[in-house]
């Protein structure tokens, strides 16, 4: 194509009726529906929740998810900040975007699976139950939530011309930081805290005392992996908007994270390993659930420790992307796994939770608004590039 | 209960002996590990 055609193809590409928009408009237009009819009729009305299975997908993927894989902004923030490892800087923007938008969209999720909304706030101010692990999870994503706002607050401000304000907060910086790992490490672990109050529902491969810590080591391992592949897609679609750090520090991001992803989940394997010795489950290792079990944890965490490895060594950073979606994947099985495939596993089928096609709709919704303001954002604030008035701040 | 297993204190020896073998099994796997990760090129 010549250069001229482009140019005169540009004003296509910029036309409202793209596939991207066509294609999220419908599924934005299904999920205003499905709210409607979800605040209209109630719960029964779209999912199949009920006493025995109160909770579904919109805690196992919505909250479990998406708490887990939006850890990337404390993972990436930490290391630079903390750690010193300046080099990572071009991705710390983009992973404080993601865990803003993860937690955010957590929040929206709640909505829809709290039978009553507006009661959310009853737990800090009316009657606060500070003896339930729940209260811990709901004021740590609270506060962090609060946190992620003031860390993404800069680039906003950047982009609104808010130079004062935006010096303030960028001066907070390594406070922000400091509190946004405490509260991680607190509600990232009490996640898998919550966990132990059934251990009757919950298949013993899975069921451990130690599930605070297997959440939050994991949750380590997904926030690194989805650092590089948010950065894979970031770069495929969003690649004319990076300036040349971003773009130059592609691989060493990938080939760091990858290298530090590799060690976490060799971790991580051994632990889960001491938690089945621990536990004396050795026999449950060759029943279908356990066959499922080394799904888990020999295809989607030792498979890509290793893969990782193998890609850091050879400096393969294809390999290191496309295990970095196996990863991201693993967490995801882990945590349905842990908050519904296992869950109540010794039901029979029929009484068995399956998800409502109206509550998938409801996730696929709450998934699409966040990659319609996650592109929002990155087409016109400084993200991926650093703003023209601040090229010396770092 | 497991072959020889009789009371919780016979549980928790059998048990923990596993997990600190395993425990000293991994640290060694990991120092491999950790050495086949880092043999390659130094450039990042």
């Amino acid at each position: 194509m010549s250069q001229e055609s482009v140019a005169a193809a540009k004003p296509a590409d910029r036309s409202w009726l793209n596939p991207f928009n066509v294609v999220m408009g419908i599924i934005v237009l299904i999920g205003l529906l499905l709210t409607v009819r979800r605040f209209t009729f109630g719960l029964g009305s779209v999912t199949n929740l009920d006493d025995t299975n109160p909770w579904g997908i919109w805690v196992g993927f919505d909250l479990y998810c998406g708490v887990a894989l939006a850890a990337g902004g404390y993972v990436t923030a930490a290391a630079v900040e903390l750690f010193g490892l300046k080099k990572y800087h071009a991705a710390v923007r983009p992973a404080i975007l993601t865990g803003f938008l993860g937690y955010s969209l957590v929040g929206f999720a709640l909505l829809y699976d709290v039978g009553r909304p507006w009661r959310l706030p009853y737990p800090f101010f009316v009657s606060q139950g500070v003896t339930s692990v729940m209260f811990e999870v709901g004021a740590c994503v609270l506060l962090y939530l609060t946190v992620l706002f003031l860390e993404f607050s800069p680039i906003a401000l950047e982009w609104l011309g808010q130079k004062r304000l935006r010096n303030l907060l960028v001066k907070l910086t390594l406070t922000l930081t400091i509190m946004g790992v405490v509260l991680s490490t607190l509600h990232q672990s009490s996640l898998g805290a919550m966990m132990l109050i059934a251990p009757s529902k919950l298949h013993p491969l899975w069921y451990s005392p130690f599930m605070p810590i297997f959440f939050f080591i994991s949750s380590i391992a997904a926030g690194l992996s989805m650092v590089v592949f948010e950065a894979t897609l970031s770069h495929r679609y969003f690649g004319n908007k990076m300036d040349e750090e971003h773009t130059a520090s592609r691989d060493v991001v990938a080939i760091g994270f990858g290298r530090a992803a590799a060690m976490v989940l060799a971790g991580y394997f051994a632990i889960k390993v001491f938690g089945v010795a621990l536990g004396n489950h050795w026999d449950l290792l060759f029943t279908g659930w356990g066959a499922w079990f080394a799904v888990e944890m020999l295809g989607f965490v030792a498979l890509p420790a290793f893969l990782f490895a193998v890609g850091v060594r050879d400096h393969n950073v294809k390999l290191i992307r496309g295990t970095a979606l196996l990863s991201v994947l693993g967490i995801v099985l882990n945590r349905l796994n842990v908050t519904l495939i296992a869950f109540n596993w010794t039901l029979p089928f029929e009484e068995r939770y399956i998800p409502n096609i109206q509550e998938i709709g409801v996730s696929v919704f709450v998934v699409a608004c966040g990659i319609i303001v996650f592109r929002f954002i990155v087409t016109n604030m400084p993200v991926f590039y650093e703003h023209p008035d601040y090229k010396e701040a770092h | 209960m497991p072959e020889g297993i009789h009371t919780l204190q016979e549980f928790m020896l059998r048990t923990k002996g596993v997990v600190y073998l395993l425990a000293i099994a991994y640290l060694i796997g990991f120092i491999m590990f950790w050495r086949f990760v880092n043999q390659g090129k130094k450039r990042y």
